[in-house]
């Protein structure tokens, strides 16, 4: 099996976004930026299969302006065989994104597509299930376990009320939750390995999709700010403003 | 100018966030229809018919929408979107699941998670974990839009009669098989609808300290929440988890133990009203949304806590 990961470079899970004071986004400047998160359990899932004797090959994807490519090398560094980097210059939308990723489904022809369930930047949680529907595969969304079997994955998926477990024939789409597994970290010789493995950069406007937005962002303002609290001594007194001056019990 | 709504429900009662999603859907525009997919699920169609802000019902019964296989769902809404200017569900994992699929399917870029109806084209969306607000615009012709239900209240629920219409099923997947699903069954009320919630982190050290939380959350009818690392930790199952991966959730309480505020968990709950903190760091950032913060052992300050509340005379339900 040809698994192909997609993934996302977003500002670091544990930087505190600032809203730009014209109102036209977040500031990104020399903020740190990382791997989306659930990404990482995307790439980390392929190379378990891998190493199960399950896959043949990992292919990491990008798309993104040129320092995207970090994701992919920190894909390469973890067990990815060859990267490829979609080049874009502005921040498209994930009808776009799932517009791409076709094309390069297309070409590559995995069995299975793997990436995270929710970009933690714009969180629309969308791609995964474009994707799936553009190249009308089965799709099996948050999965918190996944079990190959013959031409086919048995997937627990996380749900509102508990877990559900289902199966897709491959080739499918899976889009990954964080308890799906414990990604690795990268050793310093597969960082070094992983510079000579090969990256693959394609123009998207040689791909001949339409990748415009959709969608304008008219503003972005801090959400409202909540009113300092104050600090209590001692439960009673805990139990007595809440029951006479905020009276919610 | 209408708009379809894909109810959630278990082919016997409508999922209660649909009816905060009703509320969102009347604001884009009045002519609101709802579709109804499942099996023998006539209860719900029913229910949904007597909603006021509901102007018809599309009710396709077949067994291949028993369980919620979006590839089945997706070509059964296909079918009805052309008489709809916008086709919603609500931001659960339900929604989640379906409305990307749907409209990847109408070339349609979808709006996520709106908390704000501005205009029939225009809405307030979070981003960045709740870090800063979006408003955006729609251009596409049709619109799909998913609705945090938290940020609307749930329409009335009885006093209209609108036509319940049949309408036949679509083709079905075979690619995709249900095999079962577990639903941890409980009789405190639902995390995503309780009025007061009270919720546990990596502080409570192991699962079974969680008893300390659900016998407070029986003394005050709450339900009961945890953090990402709590789950992680497999302290407690995964439909408990508050947070940017997990349920939003708007109660009047919100009583915060061994949390110490990761912006992926206040991205889950800083929009409650009132916010109770107890932590024995003061430092911890969960402080900084709490109106009322405690700076305890969780293990002295908890049980001391149920004590007070047995004291009261009254506790409001």
């Amino acid at each position: 099996m040809k698994i192909l990961v997609a993934v996302k470079r977003v500002i670091d899970y544990n930087v505190q976004i600032r809203v730009k004071e014209d109102g036209s986004g977040v500031v990104t400047d020399n903020v740190k930026m990382s791997t989306n998160p659930p990404d990482d359990n995307a790439i980390e899932e392929a190379v378990k299969i891998k190493e199960a004797g399950k896959a043949k090959e990992i292919v990491a994807i990008t798309i993104g302006e040129e320092k995207a490519q970090e994701t992919v090398r920190k894909a390469l560094a973890v067990g990815a065989d060859r990267g490829i980097h979609v080049k874009v210059d502005n921040v498209i939308e994930p009808l776009a994104v799932s517009k791409i990723l076709k094309k390069i489904v297309e070409k590559e022809n995995p069995d299975l597509v793997f990436m995270g369930k929710q970009a933690i930047d714009d969180d629309c949680n969308q791609t995964g299930q474009m994707l799936a529907a553009l190249l009308n595969w089965p799709q099996a969304t948050f999965a918190s376990k996944i079990e190959v079997k013959d031409n086919a994955l048995e997937v627990t998926r996380e749900i509102d009320e508990g877990l559900e477990t289902i199966e897709v024939n491959v080739p499918a789409i899976v889009t990954c939750d964080l308890r799906l597994n414990e990604p690795r970290y990268a050793s310093l010789p597969n960082i070094m390995k992983a510079k000579k493995k090969p990256i693959e950069q394609i123009n998207a406007s040689d791909l001949g999709v339409d990748i415009n937005p959709r969608i304008e962002q008219i503003k972005v303002e801090e959400p409202p700010k909540r009113k300092a609290g104050i600090k209590v001594a001692s439960v009673e007194e805990l139990v007595q403003k809440l029951k006479n001056e905020a009276k919610v019990i | 100018m209408s708009v379809l709504l894909i109810a959630e429900h278990n082919n016997k009662e409508v999922r209660p966030f649909t009816y905060n999603a009703i509320t969102a859907a009347s604001q884009i525009n009045e002519d609101l229809h709802v579709l109804v997919l499942g099996h023998q699920a006539n209860e719900v169609a029913k229910s949904l018919s007597e909603v006021p802000n509901v102007k018809k019902v599309i009710h396709v019964d077949n067994e291949i929408y028993e369980n919620y296989i979006a590839e089945n769902y997706t070509s059964a809404i296909i079918k009805h979107a052309e008489n709809y200017s916008h086709i919603v569900s609500s931001a659960n994992t339900f929604g989640k699941n379906l409305m990307p699929r749907i409209a990847a399917l109408l070339d349609t870029s979808q709006v996520s998670d709106i908390i704000k109806v501005i205009s029939e084209d225009t809405f307030l969306r979070p981003i960045y974990a709740g870090n800063a607000f979006a408003t955006v615009k729609s251009n596409d012709k049709k619109k799909c839009i998913t609705i945090r239900p938290t940020s609307f209240d749930p329409a009335d629920k009885s006093g209209g009669s609108a036509e319940i219409t049949k309408s036949d099923p679509a083709e079905a997947s075979s690619s995709t098989k249900f095999l079962k699903k577990e639903e941890v069954k409980s009789d405190r009320p639902e995390l995503g609808t309780a009025r007061i919630v009270i919720s546990g982190g990596r502080g409570m050290q192991n699962g079974e300290n969680f008893k300390l939380i659900s016998d407070i959350a029986d003394k005050l009818n709450a339900a009961i929440g945890a953090s990402r690392a709590a789950v992680d930790a497999g302290y407690i199952t995964n439909d408990h988890q508050v947070g940017q991966t997990g349920k939003v959730v708007v109660p009047d309480l919100y009583i915060a133990v061994g949390i110490s505020g990761a912006i992926q968990h206040l991205a889950g709950m800083k929009e409650s009203k009132v916010i109770v903190a107890i932590n024995k760091d003061g430092e911890a950032p969960i402080f900084s949304v709490a109106d009322y913060g405690l700076e305890a052992d969780l293990f002295e300050a908890l049980p001391q806590f149920l004590s007070e509340l047995n004291k009261l005379n009254t506790i409001q339900k």
